[in-house]
């Protein structure tokens, strides 16, 4: 079981949390304007790498925020968590940690 | 004679309290103290069971956890009985009924036997090559004979009447194995003032110290400094220290999974003690202090009963006082077992060793060992053994020149076998940690760690008593992130071994049964076999053979066969690769695992404030998601249908009351809450006038729907919504996922109320009558309080927020109070219907009316790929919204093309047939399979208020095929229905405006 | 091929089994195939053999990065069935149950299917209704699978417990009687050795490292770690890897890889009779020719490819497995371990063409890929021979998610496989 550190809360068990997937998608500010394949992109292409992976979760029997974390995904291990709305201090063009 | 291979003296049981249990029917005596394998030793039992696949004769190999061979059913009374106890991990206790296993009928004379004789045949992967002719015989013949003589023991048949605890701890550090390393790692880390947990498999902590009565450690001897160490770790606050827990599985982020074993070794323990305990320990910091594990020698019938580890013949004196054999011979490729034999002689026992290694390989212990008056034969091989049931004598024959020279038997009783040590890395390598492999000590020891952990002693191989503890006091040091440091002065520690693989033999090797894996009868020729057949990966050589999977996942052979196979290969070592090992360490049971979590702790189970008059009017209840809901209200005598029928007459004819408090509720508040609503839902939401009520329909982003529900606004910035009983908590993540991380500029608040108020639906003509005297500060007429509207006020003195609509289709309010409130307004609001002929009802009557008013159900109705306009809702939308969740995916083009299904009603030929839900619907019934199936029956019910079956369906193209007869599926055949509108009561919807 | 019989077998019990050859070659990769397949489990190597037998295309390598059979196809719960609820699984699935039953023959290699019938159970309305759908849709697509009352849910598995008292009582059940369990590993060696003894190249310990395109951006070849091997089509058949595969060639998909864990019980003689799956409690249980009981249930909720996952979901699947098998709580867990499952958006896989000439993609199985062996190595097959998907795997295709036509058998049923 994880252990996650929750930006408002500290480190708490991952039966606490919802992964919401990865982190960092913005849905296009007008839906209506992008084509069928760009949307599908949108909703399902996902980068799902080995490696270092942005990704979204919701401690949801706690503080109930979402927040993002930078997690890799072959160690499983965190690199840092950090609210939604900013961006990871480590940089996401590594693979690994 | 009872106890006629007990020792004299020595051994750590307590003499002054014997105990007395039965094996196979047969009496055993031993003392409080022994293990089930050192009371049977002390008999002088030897055969304990029979293998896996050739049934052979097999005894007790080790003192530890790490036993294959000597698995036993152990009977504790009525339903605590269960298979596959490990003889030498099993406390003896008084009463206990101990059973051998995989033999009939007897121990003795196993007919499975048999298998023995068709060894040949019965090679690994034999199964892969026949069974196969004719097919027809996989089934019927060939597996369930396959299946009748595998497994081991029988699976229990009855409901355990034991229960399972569990507790979560946190910890500084958590020291795993309490001997001589961990006991110093631990005392250096409880000095700190560190946190500290320390937990040991074993009855007692110690370790190797156990059994070691003559070391001396700082000039005291094993035992005294050993019990100090526990005094002190004892006496001290900031330490737990759990004996008899085995610590299994090391998962990410430095959570360790043990189970500690709480009642079974007790004949006195207290009603209600649990039998075990699963602890889930979040450590700070590890120490791994493991231990070894012996390696048996591989040479032919090597798996006699009566052939032991060496250490363990060692121990089984030492500690429990009991000489394996009255004659043993130690056969070993290494300085720990001249230590062993030392101790037998000492013992009084017979005693002779054999080294396989050339004199000039050996250490100073041989002539230590021929000072001590025991015959020592060095440069000898193993070639077999004597005896069937019990080992009678040992092979031997010289090595010299690369050649096997002239075989000799040395009569023995025992043998005590020693082919080196194995680090237990089993959790390290769990914890991820890379392996490295040392050749010196021909093992793989901790490499690179993945967690926060370090090994110490044996575990990381380190053999020497002096070291192993200097080694625990440093882990235990800077594990509590102290840099203090000590050295121990200790005894000398035989130790070195020279690596044997299989050994060397004047016999045909490809007939020579040497055992590597003992429990599953794995040979060194099957190895030779897979190898031969292009099994390289040591993964595929322990797939192909099955070496390494038995019980004691291969705790004694897994090295033995990769040096195996190394060697057949020619390759070095590493390059075969290691296994990953992965939790459990040792078997640990699903009660333990499960702990408390059956029934009510499984899910919980959630009630309304109205649950209990429920329960006692008789209501009938049906689980949806964790809730339990009223279903019906039988009378005596009534069975479902009539009960149903009654309740929807009366909700039709009368009033009924319904308990809809399970309705998931949600307050959506601030001065963004109308463009919040606005985006999450289909429909607008900005004009909607407070005090109004609309249906809300909400989508995924991939435009199918959701959830729905009614929404009341209450205020320009307060909406109370509605959702689904089964989706409440899905539809608030939702809310909260788009509030939070799509739309953080909107002010807006969400909270859910699900469970703060208790809805009473009262429904049915004579709805507003019933409730007219209980309400204050509220205008019920239908010119001031119109269907879909809401308003604030008090019934029976108490705060509500009463919304005047129908989920039936008729007249009626729904009242929310506050959840304490209740019961009580539920009962003023029974008896002020009790003129009207007030009726409880439950789901069954709530789904029936609103079918026949045509209302979705969405997870009935709808299933996770169906649109607005699928269930006839496309009217909803609100098309001028620039934007919504799910908007952009209803413009894909699967879901604008031809042929969606739809919703629509179904009316059978046979108006007293109700139609299976999930039922298929086909244009032609004659069609040969496959057949086209245009749709199904999504619900199904028979109609009170229109005296026949109604059904709704989802059918290809559905709205344009009404009229149309169509086919639908029963279970001898099909049946033939029309297609009509799903709305089969009251089509001009006057009723639910009266 | 030495053909494996019981008369082969006892000939060489005479003198030891000295004569066994490999079951297949080491061999060395060759410069150029005419099919590089990415990944050497049950689904790469059966596509192999197929391509070999069916379509007479045997200059065909099978690319391992470690050894065959050790991702997902070693570490399953081996579940076969075929009652889904679309025609398009239903098809997809009964294709290979088909080749299922006579698999051990075809391959010459007893895979030890055994069809001891899958009964899920229902515990609510819900599951009732929808277990009733795929009953009667099964039975238009001429699969057999039938409904059970929950008294013969448990004369079919009498360790079963239907009394009122669990959490969420049996009501009943669907049963595929055709449906059963195999020899996982047997399944990838049986291949293996079929296609080798008709000239595929299986190569082990060859990790892909890249996909090599032209200028006109279709794929040539692949850079592995045992050199650069020229393929004139590459089938990536990766499982969990799939994504870092495609990624090379610049195809992003939509597929999350997640730990899924399974555990098998001590062996124990036989005292289950066949194989049960609960999706309300969420699990399901099997027990081994060896006489193991073989449990699974859920992913974990976060992707890695750390083929490890947490206690929690083990404790919470036998909390499932206890709460209707209460008898088995005094049996011991002996093993555990996790796969990297791929798992599309709409748990249904993809089989067929890429945006990239040459290059193919068979990947998407999620949770329930063994049971499709054999029907996906022979669509597969079929497609990379003649660059046209088979009828059956027409649905499959990556464009599904752009046009919206998702085959969500999951949505559909919330059933778990």
């Amino acid at each position: 079981m994880l252990l996650i550190d929750c930006p408002f809360c500290g480190k708490r068990p991952e039966v606490e949390f919802h992964c919401g997937g990865e982190a960092h998608i913005a849905r296009p500010a007008d839906p209506a304007q992008v084509d069928d394949a760009i949307w599908a992109e949108h909703l399902f292409v996902r980068k799902n790498p080995r490696g270092l992976h942005a990704e979204r979760w919701r401690h949801l029997h706690g503080c109930g925020q979402w927040f993002n974390a930078l997690r890799d995904t072959y160690t499983d291990r965190f690199v840092e968590t950090y609210k939604a709305g900013e961006q990871p201090k480590h940089p996401l063009t590594e693979t690994r940690a | 004679m009872a106890q006629a291979f007990r020792l004299p003296m020595g051994g750590r049981i307590d003499r002054s309290k014997p105990i007395r249990f039965t094996f196979d029917g047969r009496m055993i005596d031993g003392f409080t103290g022994d293990t089930v394998a050192s009371a049977l030793l002390a008999n002088g039992v030897h055969l304990v069971g029979r293998s896996f696949k050739y049934h052979r004769p097999r005894g007790i190999l080790s003192h530890g956890s790490d036993e294959p061979s000597a698995l036993l059913s152990v009977d504790r009374g009525p339903g605590r009985v269960d298979p596959n106890n490990r003889a030498s991990v099993v406390e003896a206790r008084d009463g206990l009924k101990i059973v051998s296993q995989n033999r009939w009928p007897s121990l003795a004379f196993d007919v499975g036997a048999v298998n023995d004789l068709l060894s040949p045949v019965f090679v690994a992967g034999f199964y892969y090559k026949t069974f196969m002719w004719p097919r027809s015989f996989w089934d019927k013949v060939y597996e369930p004979v396959i299946r009748a003589a595998a497994g081991l023991g029988v699976a229990p048949q009855v409901a355990d009447p034991d229960r399972y605890a569990n507790r979560h701890a946190h910890c500084d550090v958590l020291v795993v194995g309490a001997g001589p390393a961990g006991l110093a790692a631990a005392l250096a880390a409880a000095e700190t003032g560190k946190r500290v947990i320390v937990a040991d498999e074993q009855a007692e902590p110690g370790g190797a110290l156990l059994h070691q009565p003559d070391a001396l450690i700082d000039g005291r001897g094993a035992e005294a400094w050993r019990a100090a160490a526990i005094g002190e770790l004892d006496a001290r606050e900031n330490v737990v220290l759990l004996p008899r827990t085995t610590v299994f599985g090391y998962y990410n982020h430095n959570h360790v999974a043990m189970v500690e074993r709480v009642a079974d070794h007790r004949s006195d323990a207290p009603a209600g003690t649990p039998r075990e305990r699963l602890w889930q320990v979040r450590a700070a910091e590890v120490v791994l202090a493991t231990g070894s594990h012996e390696r048996p020698l591989v040479f032919a019938d090597n798996d006699r009963p009566g052939v032991m580890l060496a250490e363990s013949v060692r121990v089984f004196i030492n500690r429990y006082g009991v000489a394996p054999g009255r004659r043993t011979v130690f056969a070993t490729s290494g300085a720990s077992a001249y230590v062993a034999a030392a101790d037998a002689k000492a013992a009084g026992i017979d005693v002779a060793l054999v080294d396989i290694r050339e004199e000039r390989e050996c250490g100073p212990e041989a002539a230590w060992l021929r000072a001590a008056g025991v015959d020592v034969l060095t440069g000898h091989t193993i070639v077999g053994t004597q005896g069937r049931k019990r080992v009678e004598g040992l092979v031997v024959a010289p090595l010299s020149n690369g050649g096997v020279g002239a075989r000799r038997v040395i009569a023995c009783d025992c043998v005590g076998m020693s082919g080196g040590w194995t680090p237990a890395v089993h959790l390290f390598s769990q914890s991820r940690g890379k392996l490295a492999f040392d050749a010196a000590l021909d093992a793989f020891v901790p490499g690179v760690s993945a967690q926060a952990e370090r090994s110490a002693g044996a575990a990381s191989g380190i053999y020497d008593l002096a070291a192993c503890l200097d080694s625990g006091f440093t882990a235990g040091t800077r594990a509590a992130g102290s840099s203090a440091r000590r050295t121990f002065a200790a005894s000398e520690t035989r130790i070195g071994f020279k690596p044997a693989r299989a050994l060397p033999t004047d016999a045909n090797p490809a007939k020579v049964r040497a055992f590597v894996d003992f429990q599953n009868d794995v040979t060194a020729k099957d190895l030779k076999l897979a190898m031969r057949e292009g099994f390289e990966s040591i993964e595929h050589v322990k797939r192909y053979t099955t070496t390494g999977m038995a019980t004691d996942q291969g705790k004694t052979s897994n090295m033995n066969a990769l040096g195996i196979v190394a060697e057949g290969l020619g390759r070095p070592l590493p390059s075969v690769g290691t296994t990953t090992f992965r939790p459990p360490y040792t078997p640990v049971t699903f009660g333990a695992l499960v702990g408390p979590a059956r029934h009510a702790l499984f899910d919980p189970i959630r009630t309304t404030p109205i649950h209990e008059w429920a329960a006692e009017h008789g209501a009938t209840f049906e689980n949806v998601a964790l809730w339990r809901r009223a279903w019906y209200f039988p009378r005596p005598g009534e069975d479902r249908q009539t009960a149903v029928a009654r309740e929807c007459r009366a909700v039709r004819e009368g009033v009924g009351v319904f308990d809809g408090s399970t309705l998931g509720k949600i307050e959506v508040v601030g001065p963004d809450a109308a463009e919040f609503m606005n985006r999450l839902y289909v429909n607008a939401w900005i004009k909607l006038g407070v005090g109004r009520c609309r249906y809300g329909l909400m989508l995924k982003e991939d435009g199918y729907i959701l959830d729905d529900g009614v929404v009341a606004r209450l205020a320009d910035d307060r909406f109370h919504v509605t959702t689904t009983t089964g989706r409440a908590p899905r539809v608030l993540a939702h809310m909260e996922d788009y509030l939070q991380t799509e739309w953080p500029e909107l002010d807006v608040f969400l909270t859910s109320t699900t469970e703060q108020w208790a809805v009473i639906a009262v429904q049915g003509p004579k709805a507003r009558e019933t409730i007219a005297g209980l309400v204050a500060g509220i205008d019920l007429s239908n010119e001031a309080f119109p269907h879909m509207s809401v308003r604030e006020g008090h019934i029976c003195g108490a705060p509500c927020r009463l919304f005047r609509v129908s989920f039936t289709g008729d007249l009626g309010y729904e009242i929310n109070v506050p959840s304490d409130y209740g019961r009580a307004v539920w009962e003023a609001v029974v008896e002020a219907g009790a003129p009207f002929g007030i009726t409880p009802y439950g789901t069954e009557t709530m789904h029936v009316l609103r079918a026949e008013k045509g209302y979705i159900i969405v997870g009935q109705e709808t299933d996770g790929t169906v649109t607005p306009d699928d269930v006839g809702l496309a009217g909803m939308i609100a098309r001028a919204k620039p934007d919504f969740v799910g908007k952009r995916s209803l413009a894909r083009p699967d879901l604008l093309a031809a042929g969606r299904k739809q919703l629509v009603g179904l009316a059978t030929s046979d108006p007293s047939l109700v139609l299976d839900e999930g039922a298929q619907i086909v244009a032609d019934p004659n069609q040969p399979i496959p057949m086209t199936m245009l749709g199904h029956v999504t619900s199904s019910y028979f109609s009170p208020s229109c005296g026949r079956s109604i059904a709704m369906a989802l059918v290809a193209d559905g709205r344009a095929l009404t009229g149309r007869t169509l086919h639908v599926t029963t279970p001898d055949g099909f049946t033939a229905v029309t297609v009509r509108e799903p709305v089969f009561f009251d089509p001009d919807g006057s009723r639910v405006n009266a | 091929m030495r053909r494996f019989s019981l008369a082969s077998l006892l000939k060489e019990a005479v003198d030891g089994h000295q004569g066994w050859g490999r079951q297949w070659r080491a061999p060395d990769p060759k410069p150029a195939y005419d099919v590089v397949i990415v990944g050497g489990g049950g689904h790469g190597l059966a596509t192999a053999y197929y391509l070999a037998t069916v379509h007479g295309i045997t200059n065909v390598a099978v690319l391992e990065k470690g050894w065959i059979g050790g991702g997902n196809t070693g570490r399953n719960t081996t579940i076969i069935r075929s009652n889904y609820l679309y025609d398009e699984s239903a098809h997809l699935y009964e294709h290979a149950l088909k080749l299922w039953e006579g698999l051990s023959q075809e391959l010459n290699y007893n895979v030890m299917f055994s069809q001891r019938g899958v009964l899920m159970l229902a515990h609510n309305a819900h599951d009732v209704q929808s277990f009733k759908r795929h009953v009667y849709a099964n039975r238009l697509n001429g699969i057999d699978n039938e409904w059970l009352s929950a008294e013969e849910c448990k004369a079919f598995c009498p360790p079963l417990d239907i009394s009122p008292d669990v959490r969420y009582p049996v009501v009943g059940g669907a049963l595929q009687r055709r449906a059963g369990t195999a020899r996982h590993d047997a399944v990838a060696w049986g291949y293996a050795r079929g296609a080798d003894a008709r000239g595929v190249d299986i190569i082990q310990n060859c990790e892909v490292t890249g996909v090599r395109r032209d200028a006109s951006g279709a794929a040539t070849g692949v850079e592995t770690t045992r050199g650069f091997i020229r393929a004139g089509r590459i089938g990536v058949v990766a499982a969990g890897n799939t994504s870092r595969v495609m990624a090379m060639a610049d195809v992003r998909m939509p597929l999350e890889s997640y730990p899924l864990q399974a555990l098998v019980s001590e062996p124990v003689k036989p005292v289950f009779p066949c194989v049960v799956m609960s999706n309300a409690v969420h699990a399901y249980i099997s027990q081994s020719d060896k006489g193991e009981l073989v449990i699974g249930a859920g992913t974990d909720q976060y992707t890695s490819y750390s083929q490890q996952g947490g206690l929690h979901i083990t404790t919470h699947t036998l909390d499932a497995i206890c709460e209707i098998f209460p008898q088995f709580t005094r049996m011991r867990m002996l093993r555990s371990w996790g796969g990297i499952v791929d798992v599309t958006p709409d748990r249904s896989p993809i089989i067929g063409r890429t945006p990239v000439d040459n290059l193919f993609v068979n990947c998407g199985w999620g949770t329930g890929g063994f049971k499709a062996t054999p029907g996906s190595g022979h669509v597969f097959a079929h497609t990379l021979a003649t660059g046209q998907p088979h009828p059956i795997n027409a649905p499959f295709t990556l464009d599904r998610f752009r046009t919206g036509r998702l085959i969500d058998e999951a949505a559909a049923a919330a059933v778990a496989h």
